[in-house]
């Protein structure tokens, strides 16, 4: 993840309190799902940024999860995300963000 | 009249050293993590000359090779090689040698220093260089070589960026100024790269060209460098230091910058220059960034695979008025992602590839092929960010089905016909659409296909001046038959005139 | 009580993907706070 969103990610939870984040991604694929999500749970996987060795626990979805999209407004998701169901590995991207969430979020 | 596609070359420079010198990912690895594992196993992961030859995608890019040649080379691409040469139907992959001796040709201003031995050798090759060995006035401003000492104490102790071949110190480039950043070493090394590898695409776009140096009066550099100095960082016009190398000494040049969709945006401007008249023939050219060597190359050296992002693109396409043969760029639909458009991907394919579509009356599927972001699946899929021309090409696709075109089982299918596997380097501007410009006007030519729809896409939010993304398209087209006269020719002028004056007399004898 | 109530959302999107401005709007809509959107892009 660019090191400078893992820095607004850090003292954003610093600032309102790990357990009141939610992190939501739009990664076209299920390996980079994977490493947003692993980055701002269990920390930075390339040792490369600010959140290297900074397990934030927060909670992540992918905004194409089942899961997650229970929660939100069906016409806005339709106009603006809709169409990329038809272009995304959605069962792909599941399973990399539910086994992130069972193994790091603390939340 | 439609512009036409006269002519389109495509050049890769091998920069392993440069690689490891100044791609950003590991000057920022050398900063943040100076003894890192990844620094210390990099240089075992770097490719020699002839893998980067062999390797497919590189051949497909400069023309050694079709996309659906490189669709049945078995992926991983880089652990199947071909047996191909240096030279192609479209350019060429140089050695990083001769590119040293290519930005010491574009340096005006006495900054690069070769080690004079690494120099005299260097003079032999370009000599017999095809294209370079033919033009003194090029293989003239190659300078004298310096002793190595000089060169040493110019990179310990004032500030020149070094310049390697083999590991070895064989070269630098000193710092334009004391104080001003945007003048610093690494910087003019990185503009004199760019002016130095657009130099080669043009150089390869004139070779055999039907149209004459000085008769080119515009060209447009759409590069990502900024040229400038502190009070004008990025004041640019890189594009008239290439067309003086070159030899265009009727023309004038400028810039555009657009991060990755320039090209297009570039294409647009000098398809719309000739239209209009303004001139006759334009160049957009853009050389390559080193700033992107190794971008990806921690995902490589994990996985254990060659850093792949090893080589320097170039392209150089002129734009000349219509010959009746060539094929056209519409103007008449023309894609943009405007600033209302939103950011949701399906408004986004809308907006750069049903709607000017529709202009002409057309269907997504009308068009043959589409070429929107051309990055190598071989680069990106290891390092997590998948397979981008075909997640393009999916969106393209899943917008055709919303509206009706096909149905949702015929995506694949659609894939295979309409799109193609990505070959180019993830050089920014360099994949975004246009490497597959020079097969278009082959196929179209040749009555394979009719249209191209070019797409160019750009992520303006990395410069933080908006959260805007960006994106442009146009549509290449076999040529209407018309040319430039109107479709009136000298002989027909001929013959109207004398059916006049034979109807003139006929009333004068009448009378 | 909403998903959202009292949460503030990161939105991390991807160019190739579903960007970062796509994301809020459906956030937005369905009741969420946004503190902080952006995009990556990969290549």
């Amino acid at each position: 993840m660019d090191l400078e969103n893992q820095e607004r990610v850090k003292s954003l939870a610093e600032t309102h309190g790990p357990q009141n984040i939610i992190v939501v991604l739009g990664a076209a694929e299920g390996e980079a799902s994977g490493i947003a999500a692993e980055t701002v749970t269990a920390g930075d996987p390339t040792f490369a940024g600010p959140l290297t060795s900074v397990p934030l626990g927060l909670k992540v979805y992918h905004i194409c999860e089942e899961e997650f999209k229970a929660h939100l407004d069906a016409d806005a998701y339709d106009a603006q995300v809709g169409m990329m169901e038809m272009v995304l590995n959605l069962d792909e991207i599941a399973s990399e963000m539910e086994a992130i969430r069972k193994e790091h979020t603390k939340y | 009249m439609n512009a036409v596609i006269k002519k389109v070359a495509y050049t890769l420079t091998h920069a392993p050293d440069c690689l490891v010198h100044g791609g950003t990912t590991q000057t920022t690895e050398r900063i943040v993590a100076p003894d890192s594992e990844y620094l210390q196993k990099l240089p075992n992961h770097l490719q020699k000359y002839e893998d980067v030859v062999n390797y497919a995608p590189n051949q497909t890019y400069i023309g050694g090779m079709t996309p659906s040649d490189l669709h049945d080379v078995a992926e991983p691409w880089y652990k199947n090689p071909v047996q191909k040469q240096r030279f192609a139907k479209f350019g060429e992959i140089m050695p990083q040698q001769e590119l040293y001796a290519l930005i010491d040709i574009c340096d005006s201003f006495e900054l690069v220093l070769l080690e004079e031995g690494f120099s005299a050798g260097l003079r032999i090759a370009m000599q017999s260089h095809p294209i370079i060995g033919k033009r003194d006035d090029i293989l003239g401003r190659l300078k004298k070589g310096f002793e190595i000492a000089q060169i040493e104490d110019l990179v310990k102790n004032h500030g020149a960026e070094g310049l390697y071949q083999d590991h070895k110190l064989i070269g630098c480039v000193k710092k334009a100024h004391n104080i001003d950043e945007n003048l610093s070493s690494h910087i003019i090394l990185e503009n004199l790269i760019s002016k130095a590898t657009a130099v080669l695409s043009v150089l390869h776009l004139m070779d055999n060209c039907d149209i004459a140096l000085d008769e080119i009066q515009m060209i447009i550099d759409c590069s990502e460098e900024a040229v400038g100095d502190m009070n004008q960082r990025g004041g640019g016009n890189l594009a008239k230091s290439v067309a003086e190398i070159v030899g265009f000494t009727s023309a004038t040049g400028s810039d555009i910058r657009a991060f990755c969709a320039a090209p297009t945006h570039s294409l647009i401007t000098a398809a719309s220059m000739v239209k209009a008249g303004t001139y006759k023939h334009v160049v957009v050219a853009a050389g390559g960034s080193v700033a992107k060597l190794g971008m990806n190359g921690k995902d490589h050296v994990k996985k254990d695979m060659p850093a792949l992002e090893d080589v320097i693109g170039g392209f150089a396409v002129l734009i000349s008025e219509n010959d009746g043969v060539s094929p056209e760029i519409l103007n008449e639909a023309i894609g943009w992602h405007s600033v209302g458009s939103g950011s949701a991907p399906q408004k986004v394919t809308e907006a750069l590839v049903s709607t000017p579509l529709e202009k002409l009356g057309l269907k997504i599927i009308d068009v043959d092929k589409f070429s929107a972001e051309m990055q190598n699946p071989d680069v990106t899929k290891p390092a997590g960010a998948g397979d981008v021309p075909d997640a393009n090409f999916k969106m393209i696709g899943a917008l055709a089905v919303m509206r009706g075109e096909m149905a949702r089982t015929d995506i694949p299918d659609f894939l295979k016909k309409h799109g193609m596997p990505g070959f180019a380097p993830t050089q920014g501007h360099i994949p975004s659409g246009v490497p597959f410009l020079g097969f278009a006007r082959e196929q179209i030519m040749a009555g394979d296909i009719t249209r191209a729809m070019i797409i160019g896409k750009g992520s303006l939010f990395l410069g933080r001046m908006t959260n805007l993304f960006d994106g442009a398209s146009f549509v290449v087209q076999k040529n209407s038959g018309a040319t430039s006269s109107s479709g009136v020719s000298e002989e027909q002028v001929r013959s109207l005139i004398a059916e006049s004056l034979r109807d003139f007399a006929k009333g004068l004898l009448a009378e | 009580m909403s998903f959202f109530a009292g949460k503030k959302v990161i939105a991390l999107g991807d160019r190739d993907g579903i960007p970062g401005p796509a994301i809020e709007e459906v956030i937005k809509a369905s009741g969420g706070e946004i503190v902080f959107s952006a995009t990556e892009c990969f290549v």
